[in-house]
């Protein structure tokens, strides 16, 4: 079901140096070019391996819980008076994110190259969640690195890692936020490259990364296809889905890039507002640069140093994005917009409230953006969201809001 | 020839090996960064490798992410740096300086622009640690528009063929990266190091210079043996840390640890 082969389209990026137009790439240290070769060389060996793929296939199953459902939330639609929004529930994932999904396929890729060790960088946490849980099931040594920040604000995600046996280690440079784990888990990573394998949690980062995490993600997309014809009869006239780094997006769009009836909407996080500076949306406001390894669109200042970012939800909290959903920016196929906080919380609240389905902030920005497309849109329209992860997490984030001590 | 090519035939015609500081600009305040290029020549140094300071410093450890940190506070750009070595030139016309860091500041003010602005300081040569040469043919047009050398990294980890393919496009020297990992996390081991160098003598005539984990002045002088330069990085920077409360007193405290290493290479 899930060759890579079959997930060809009509655009067929990366290239053979994992250019996607002028972005990706593979900009790292000497240090690490011969990891990434050894990962890209065996990579597109078991990307076309079906015993490797019959694995993760069988692992998606009856370990994940797949395939997700697809839910027609008719009485948020209603309320917004319009066209249809339909939920990809990726949000009932084992460890409750869509996140899963790629650990699962990188852990198998660490258990083939015989590495007892993974490391891996989280913002919100749930990425981190899901490594120590294939760490936990597989017997691997994990360490996640967080940034201090998002250690304090994801505390239950922390404490989660922890019982499942992952060492959580809080980054102190830099912002303290998710760009600072990744630079701290690359330093891990170039220093411990003989036992270690580096699970990434977004479709960011050297080449083959991008396009590995969009492959194991791309069942997101594939499901929603079946789904969408076995219970809509047609593919959707649009789907949405939050954009951090840009895993659970690319996952939705690539299976639909050649229907281009489909609209493809990316929703980043607005934070207070682009025009304040404090937001963490550089396809929609920033330009091209390099970091972490991909030449992307980035927030950095004139002299080319990275800003900080804002974004209530630590999943979004990052100033770069994958370069594919650059380059789908650059040739127009995906549109990119942005949902400010307030937006965001307004949609979680209205999602729990009216569909008793409590989401992820990060999900809720792509919610929020869904229910303005909504009202203009007519009743035979349909957009899909993809809800990227349940919104436990944010409890306490929420509460303070409110003005709540937990 | 350029000023690298010229020190490192010099240093070869009288039998000695480079001793190459690697400092920060702007660290901990750019007032002390020509001062300090000014005292680490005249304690021996032969070239000077100045950090570009950046914000996400992914091949670096602690210490040299912190000096980042340290200069960053000053708002120190890239072409705060070439005016620092336009200013290092007014009186050194001779040391080969080599700007070292990461590829998005100098993608920030493009290219070419940033290679004629290098020439016109003073500038001898880039390190680029996340550019490597299969990305790198748009600045090293640049570069070599400008005469300006593009020197590369080499690492344990490198593959033969790779090593190849940078020993052919690297020029000025190449960096031998000797412990694997970031900056400043362990110390070298001199047997492997003096391996890899022999063997990697067949590819190139290129000066071999070796760098990350070399402290003192014995691992400098046996690294030396080997190679053709040492270059010396964190025991630096962590004396700069410890004084960026005294800042005056950082230049004289760094050289005096460049003055021990020469001691120690010249006599071995
Ligand atoms: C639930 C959820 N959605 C979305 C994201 C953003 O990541 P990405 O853009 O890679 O999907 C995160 C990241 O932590 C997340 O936890």
């Amino acid at each position: 079901m899930s060759t890579t082969a079959e997930q060809n389209n009509s655009l067929s990026v990366p290239d053979a140096n994992g250019h996607f137009g002028i972005h990706g790439g593979r900009f790292v240290s000497e240090t690490l070019m011969g990891a990434l070769e050894e990962l890209e060389a065996l990579y597109e060996r078991l990307s076309k391996d079906p015993e490797f793929q019959a694995e993760f296939d069988k692992d998606l199953a009856h370990y994940v819980g797949r395939p997700s459902p697809l839910y027609h939330a008719e009485r948020l639609s209603a309320h917004c008076g319009g066209g249809q929004i339909w939920l990809k529930r990726e949000d009932l994932n084992h460890t409750g994110a869509h996140k899963v999904n790629n650990t699962i396929g990188q852990a198998l890729l660490a258990k083939y190259m015989g590495k007892p060790r993974v490391i891996a960088e989280t913002g919100a946490g749930q990425h981190g969640v899901a490594s120590a849980t294939v760490a936990a099931r597989l017997g691997l040594e994990c360490k996640v690195y967080m940034g201090e920040e998002d250690v304090r604000r994801q505390a239950l995600n922390v404490y989660r890692m922890r019982l499942l046996g992952a060492e959580v280690i809080p980054v102190t440079s830099g912002t303290r936020t998710l760009k600072d784990a990744m630079n701290e888990a690359m330093r891990d990573w170039v220093t411990n490259v003989d036992n270690t394998y580096y699970i990434i949690g977004t479709a960011a980062g050297p080449h083959p990364y991008p396009k590995l995490v969009r492959d194991f993600q791309a069942v997101i997309g594939r499901e929603t296809k079946h789904q969408s014809m076995a219970q809509i009869g047609r593919l959707p006239d649009a789907v949405v889905a939050c954009v951090g780094g840009g895993s659970n997006a690319i996952g939705m769009f690539y299976p639909f890039m050649d229907n281009t009836e489909t609209r493809m909407i990316g929703v980043e996080a607005g934070g207070f507002g682009l025009e304040t500076g404090q937001h963490a949306a550089p396809l929609t406001a920033g330009r091209p640069g390099v970091l972490h390894g991909m030449r992307t669109y980035l927030m950095e200042d004139d002299a080319g140093q990275i800003l900080g970012t804002h974004s209530v939800s630590a999943g979004l909290d990052y100033p770069g994005v994958g370069p594919e959903h650059s380059y789908l920016k650059d040739i127009g196929r995906a549109e990119y917009v942005a949902a400010t906080d307030d937006e965001a919380m307004d949609a979680f609240r209205k999602l729990t409230q009216i569909e008793g389905i409590m989401p992820a902030l990060e999900s809720a920005h792509a919610v929020a953006y869904a229910m303005k497309m909504a009202k203009e849109m007519s009743p035979d329209q349909v957009i899909v969201v993809n809800l990227s992860g349940r919104g436990d997490k944010d409890i306490h984030t929420v509460a303070q809001i409110d003005g709540i001590e937990m | 020839m350029n000023r690298i090519e010229a020190r490192f035939n010099q240093l070869k015609a009288d039998g000695r090996k480079a001793i190459i500081p690697y400092v920060t600009a702007g660290d901990s305040e750019p007032a002390v960064t020509v001062p300090l290029m000014h005292a680490l020549v005249e304690a021996g140094a032969d070239v000077i490798e100045l950090g570009v300071p950046f914000s996400d410093p992914m091949a670096d450890g602690p210490v040299i992410q912190l000096a980042c940190e340290r200069s960053l506070v000053h708002g120190t750009r890239l072409l705060d740096v070439l005016d620092m070595v336009a200013e290092f030139r007014q009186q050194d016309a001779d040391t080969p300086v080599v700007l070292m860091g990461y590829l998005n500041p100098v993608e920030a003010i493009g290219y070419e622009n940033f290679a004629q602005r290098a020439k016109a300081a003073g500038v001898d040569g880039v390190l680029t640690v996340d550019l490597p040469p299969v990305e790198s043919e748009g600045l090293m047009a640049a570069l070599k528009a400008e005469g300006l050398d593009i020197i590369f990294l080499i690492s344990p980890t490198t593959s033969p063929v790779r090593r190849k393919a940078i020993c052919e496009q690297g020029s000025g020297y190449l960096y031998y990266v000797s412990v694997k990992g970031v900056t400043g996390s362990k110390a070298l081991n001199v047997d492997e190091v003096a391996t890899y160098i022999t063997d990697m003598r067949h590819d190139t005539d290129l000066p071999l210079c070796v760098g990350f984990g070399i402290r003192d002045g014995e691992a400098a002088a046996a690294v030396c043996q080997v190679a053709d330069g040492a270059i010396i990085g964190s025991v630096l920077v962590n004396q700069i840390a410890e004084l960026s409360d005294r800042p005056q007193e950082i230049p004289a405290a760094v050289a005096a640890i460049i003055k021990d290493m020469r001691t120690a290479v010249d006599a071995a």
